[in-house]
């Protein structure tokens, strides 16, 4: 019979399906028995890994006293597996303060792959950052019917003064690139954006610790696995200690309100800065937590660009300052010598139908009067007769030397400040003017000898300048941070550059400068007690003239080397030496006399009217409109403001009264359970533009 | 017929019924329940038999499913044979207009929507069409060999293999795939069925290793490997159609010796593709096959041939298809099961996740309700496609073998009671429920072991839902009616 073949068949059927069965009985064994491996991944996937964050480094100034602290905050996390339909959404949103809408998007968001891309349904993710103290005991209360929702603590930043916002700078959030280059980061970690926060941000985020815990089925948390034996307590991360002195930077930041420039101090034995200013500057409070994001948007559209470190990315032509470069390198290179090299100067540099121009004094002079009187057409001779030397073989290799000279003086490079984004500056050599003039003589850059042209610096270089001046020919690379955890920074910060300068040419240097004091252009910086060096410069640019002061004191025991730099403040007597000599006083004596003080007080109010109608940068053609529709909206608030402050007067005496019993409470060490932002009415920097709705009423006072 | 043979009848069933499938049958049902409730339960659930949870509302699916069955034995077995035309007509109706059913549920319109019940008409549709196969091919005079006969055959199982596809529940369709085996032991030629196996392996292996090179030279190992079977496929079916023992052997030497020489030519002297030598040489076999075809006159040459040709193209054509046809979702879900995309948070992520639940289990298992995987809801779709793995969690190694075996038993039994069967109807129709169970399990079992492709099918009487178990019910307890008539005589 033909089925009597087939029937064979039915054996190959049943081989098929006992060959499957056996195969996946294989298969299961391996999984289940032989191999180990997925047991662990599921204690893994059945623990939880609860985060514990370490307490960010503190930030202490050069004294001890504390800048930047932190404060607890909390977010609202979210297991969207656990919470999804299990909550009821009038109660939770009347417990957090938020309306249904809010939570309805917020939901939404997290679900999104695009916004959110690490989503994933079984872990915790952000629902709302850093939630005040009341509104997190309110919700504590009642979370217990919230399933999915968890809090995690963090800590937040606060600052004890509204200073220095540009040296420490700030916190926010990781970006999806932070956490790509360094896989300590998970989503909503903070990380250090600018400034000192930045440059040490592995010393002082610490190390995370983490608690694993075992859940059962029923998704409780059993305790510790293993009696805790692999947990890991976070370690804290290093407190900082600056070489900034608060009292320092809080008078540099009042003396430059109302004014765009820089103040850099340096302590030249050890290259610690000792104050940063940038103006304008702005309340590092105001980057804190959830008003980062718009307040950064509102500074980055301020055509005074408060956000950006004038002090370290502002290159500017150094002006007269950079004479006492110039000096010490004619000297040493013996083009000029310091007695007998006596340069002409009616009125100026008059050569071969060249003029550089020149204010009245004796003529000719030697390099020490010529410092003092801040000559011109002495510095054009000096950098002339250099140049032209037979010695060097021709103009080209003799401004190779020069410019070797300024390079050694830590120009043209970035000086390596340890917080970022600084800038290099500006110093030509040979190969450059080939390029941009292709036939060149002596003539034609003897600008650079005053300062001007191509020459830039940042005030930081300047600042350094005086340093390498006051410590006689080298310098120490300036830092911010001065011990790290308790520990100094790496031996690059402690090493000298000597400059190529010749000790010598320093000490005619130093003459010219205290010439400069004593009876020349810096003479308004005269003190009882101690002996001042100091240089101004009037560094010409398109419009008016920038104002600059480069000192340091005392002359024999230097403490401090000065660097001011006002933008469009005129002649270097009428800014840069009264808030030179102001800040120099304030240092090497630790307070201001009397007279001084009111002095201080009438620089602080003399503000220069930029008004910027000056001529108007690309980048700023680019923002104008959004500057005029921004400036609208401020003055349509203002006056609404105004209004309101009369009212609130009274309420806000009362609340100086409260916050000063916190104070108190801070300082006897009580936890500190300010909200992440503080509205304080503590006297702040105002910066310019802050201060420009009011000037008109104070040039009528003016 | 009188009233007492009625009941002589009744009594009969019961006597001749087959109890071993009814209890395997209730054994997982029970097994079945408990996975639900492992899998569908959340911490904080204290009711297990709630309506309000998938536990709960198993049971009435469990309920309703055993009172179908009791009505289903309680019938006249030639009612089955009588109508079996008429039921499938309906039923192909019904598979038809839901492709056009408004309501979509995941992206698929297979789901009939009647007030509270959400029914699959697809998992009717596999009893159906097995009693329709097995009406056409009981009819008298039927031969698979002939191409009408077949024709038609194939037609009744690509009817509703269409609409399905139609319904955009291509899973479910390849259920259909399983009367392949119903064939094979009906007649249908082995060579058939070892040409489909060959096209697997050779779609796996040339895909998955696609981009591998051999050694220093610049050979894809896939093609390599693919055109190497081709040629060994090749002579084993001379050997066994042509029974030309020698010529086998021939060939083979020539294929690997200078296979051989030239990949050593390749390696060591000058680097180049030595798939283009292995194009040529199969080129030259199947010129050889062709020439002994028409000078024997011995048609199998040709044959073979044709397979050597169709394997070729098959394989060229493979990358095509994966490449431009397959819709993306499948495309992934080819390259996870190659271990092309190695990518657990992706499209892997669920056979990774059920991997590790698997594996947790150990050789006992976590206890019931007791699985930390499946209850935190780290398995998706844990209910019903990816069940196993709380069977595999919670009942460990023991427990998951014995669901398995239980199966291997379930496929056997059905197997050994269809070639019972006195008449043709019958065993068509029990091979059909063989191969039904056996694809279910073959393809859901492997998913979640990561040995098979991720294709959305239930597993019998374990995944939740009421249609796959009032399904699986109808398509088992039909044969069991019908088996249990097989002793009666009539007239």
């Amino acid at each position: 019979m033909k089925d009597f073949h087939l029937e064979k068949r039915r054996l190959v059927l049943s081989g098929i399906a006992v060959g499957i069965i056996v195969i996946y009985l294989v298969r299961l064994f391996t999984l289940q028995i032989m191999s180990d491996d997925y047991r662990k991944s599921a204690d893994s996937n059945a623990f939880l890994k609860k985060i514990e964050f370490p307490s960010r480094g503190n930030i202490t100034d050069r004294n001890g006293k504390l800048l930047v602290y932190n404060q607890p905050a909390y977010d609202i996390m979210v297991v969207m597996n656990e919470a999804e339909n299990r909550i009821d959404t009038t109660d939770f949103c009347r417990a957090l303060n938020i309306t249904k809408q809010y939570f309805v998007q917020r939901m939404n968001d997290i679900k999104d792959r695009n916004k959110n891309p690490g989503y994933s349904r079984f872990t915790q993710q952000l629902f709302l950052r850093q939630i005040s103290d009341t509104q997190f005991s309110a919700f504590q209360e009642k979370m217990f019917r919230f399933p999915g929702f968890y809090i995690q603590r963090r800590s937040v930043r606060q600052y004890n003064m509204p200073i220095a916002a540009h040296v420490l700078g700030d916190l926010a959030e990781v970006s999806q690139s932070d956490i790509e280059d360094d896989n300590y980061y998970q989503p909503g970690d903070y990380i250090g954006k600018q400034g000192i926060e930045k440059a040490y941000e592995k010393d002082l985020r610490g190390v995370k610790g983490v608690q694993i815990m075992l859940r059962d089925a029923h998704g409780r948390i059993k305790g510790h696995y293993q009696n805790g034996e692999y947990d890991q307590k976070p370690v804290p991360g290093k407190d900082l200690k600056l070489g900034l002195d608060a009292k320092l930077q809080a008078l540099g930041e009042k003396l430059m309100e109302g004014k765009l420039g820089a103040i850099v101090a340096i302590e030249p034995k050890t290259g610690e800065v000792l104050c940063m200013v940038s103006s304008p500057t702005y309340d590092p409070r105001s980057m804190i937590g959830r008003m980062r994001g718009k307040n950064q948007h509102m500074m980055a559209i301020d055509p005074a660009k408060p956000l950006l470190n004038r002090a370290i990315m502002g290159q500017y032509p150094p002006g007269s300052t950079f004479k006492t470069g110039q000096a010490v390198t004619y000297l040493t290179e013996h083009t000029t010598d310091p007695i007998h090299s006596l340069y002409p100067c009616h009125g100026g540099f008059y050569f071969k139908g060249l003029h550089v121009g020149c204010h009245f004094h004796p003529s000719p002079l030697s390099v020490v009067p010529a410092l003092g009187t801040s000559c011109n057409g002495f510095f054009c001779w000096g950098l002339y007769y250099m140049l032209t030397n037979p010695k060097y073989g021709n103009v080209e290799k003799a401004l190779d030397v020069w410019r070797d000279y300024m390079v050694s003086m830590g120009f043209g490079y970035k000086l390596g400040i340890d917080i970022p984004g600084e800038k290099r500056g500006m110093i030509p050599n040979s190969a450059f003017y080939d390029n941009a003039f292709g036939k060149w003589n002596a003539l034609s850059v003897i600008s650079i000898s005053i300062g001007q042209g191509e020459v830039n610096l940042t005030p930081l270089q300047i600042a350094n300048l005086g340093a390498t001046i006051a410590n006689r020919g080298y310098y120490i690379t300036p830092h911010v941070v001065s011990t790290v955890g308790g520990k100094p920074l790496p031996a690059k910060f402690h090493q000298r550059h000597y400059t190529k300068g010749s000790r010598a040419a320093y000490q005619w240097v130093i003459e010219g400068m205290k010439a400069s004091v004593a009876g020349g252009t810096s003479h308004g910086a005269v003190h009882p007690g101690y002996q001042l060096a100091g240089k101004t410069g009037t560094a010409q640019n398109r419009g008016r003239d920038h104002s600059v002061f480069m000192g340091f004191a005392p002359v024999d025991t230097p403490k401090i080397a000065i660097c001011v730099y006002v933008e469009n403040g005129g002649f270097g007597a009428v800014y840069g030496v009264p808030i030179g000599s102001l800040m120099i006083e304030q240092y090497v004596n630790g307070k201001l006399t009397r007279n001084d003080s009111i002095m201080a007080v009438t620089m602080q109010h003399r503000h220069i009217d930029y008004g910027f109608d000056r001529p108007m940068t690309h980048a700023d053609s680019l923002r104008v409109d959004s500057i005029k529709r921004v400036m609208a909206v401020k003055d349509s608030i203002r006056k609404a403001e105004e209004d309101k402050l009369a009212k609130e007067r009274a309420a806000a005496d009362e609340q100086k009264a409260k916050e000063e019993q916190k104070k108190k409470e801070e300082k006897q060490g009580k936890p500190l359970n300010d909200p992440a932002v503080i509205e304080d009415n503590e006297p702040k920097v105002e910066t310019e533009r802050e201060h420009k709705p009011k000037r008109d009423s104070e040039k009528d006072r003016e | 017929m009188s009233p007492s043979t009625r009941k002589d009848d009744q009594q009969g069933i019961l006597q001749s019924l087959d109890w071993w499938t009814i209890g395997i049958y209730i054994a997982l049902l029970v097994l079945g329940w408990m996975s639900v409730c492992g899998a569908s339960y959340t911490y904080g659930d204290t009711e297990i038999f709630s309506l309000s949870t998938r536990s709960g509302m198993q049971i009435i699916w469990i309920g309703t499913s055993i009172v179908l069955g009791f009505i289903i034995l309680m019938m006249d077995d030639r009612f089955f044979d009588t109508f079996s035309y008429v039921i499938y007509g309906a039923l192909l109706l019904l598979l038809f207009l839901t492709i056009f059913n408004p309501h979509e549920i995941k992206g698929s319109r297979s789901w009939l929507v009647l007030g509270p019940l959400r029914l699959q008409p697809a998992e009717f549709a596999k009893f159906a069409t097995a009693l329709a196969e097995a009406k056409l091919m009981s009819t008298y005079g039927f031969d698979i060999h002939r191409w009408k006969d077949f024709g038609s055959a194939a037609l009744i199982v690509l009817l509703p293999m269409i609409c399905i596809v139609g319904q955009r529940e291509t899973g479910s369709a390849l259920v259909y795939l399983s009367f392949a085996l119903m064939f094979y032991r009906e007649g249908m030629p082995g060579s058939v069925l070892f040409t489909a196996v060959a096209m697997v392996i050779y779609f796996v292996v040339g895909i998955k290793y696609e981009n591998v090179m051999l050694w220093d030279t610049p050979t894809s190992v896939g093609k390599f490997v693919v055109l190497l079977l081709v040629q060994i496929f090749t002579s084993g079916m001379i050997w066994s159609y042509v029974k030309d023992k020698r010529m086998t052997r021939i060939i083979l030497t020539y294929s690997f010796g200078i296979t051989l020489g030239f990949l050593l030519f390749s390696e060591f002297v000058i680097p180049f593709d030595i798939v283009w030598v292995q194009l040529i040489m199969c080129a030259g076999l199947i010129g050889f096959l062709i020439y002994q075809g028409l000078s024997t006159r011995f048609i199998n040459y040709l044959y073979i041939g044709l397979f050597a040709v169709g394997s070729i193209m098959f394989f060229y054509s493979a990358d095509f298809v994966l490449n431009d046809v397959l819709e993306p979702h499948q495309r992934v879900r080819i390259n996870v099961l190659l271990g092309l995309d190695d990518d657990p948070a992706g499209a892997g992520y669920n056979v990774h996740q059920s991997e590790i639940a698997i594996g947790s289990g150990g050789l006992r298992g976590k206890g019931f309700l007791n699985g930390t995987q499946t209850k935190l809801k780290f398995v998706p779709e844990q209910d019903t496609d990816f069940i196993f793995c709380t069977v595999g969690e919670e009942e460990g190694f023991l427990g998951s073998a014995a669901v398995l075996l239980l199966f291997l038993a379930l496929i056997l039994r059905l197997m050994y009671m269809s070639e019972r069967q006195p008449f043709k109807f019958g065993r068509v129709y029990g091979y059909c429920v063989a191969g039904v169970f056996l694809f279910h399990v073959f393809i859901n079992v492997g998913m979640v072991l990561g040995l098979t492709p991720v294709i959305g099918i239930p597993l019998p009487f374990f995944s939740y839902g009421g249609s796959s178990l009032w399904g699986f019910t109808i398509l088992l307890f039909i044969f069991l009616r019908i088996d249990a008539g097989r002793n009666l005589i009539r007239q």
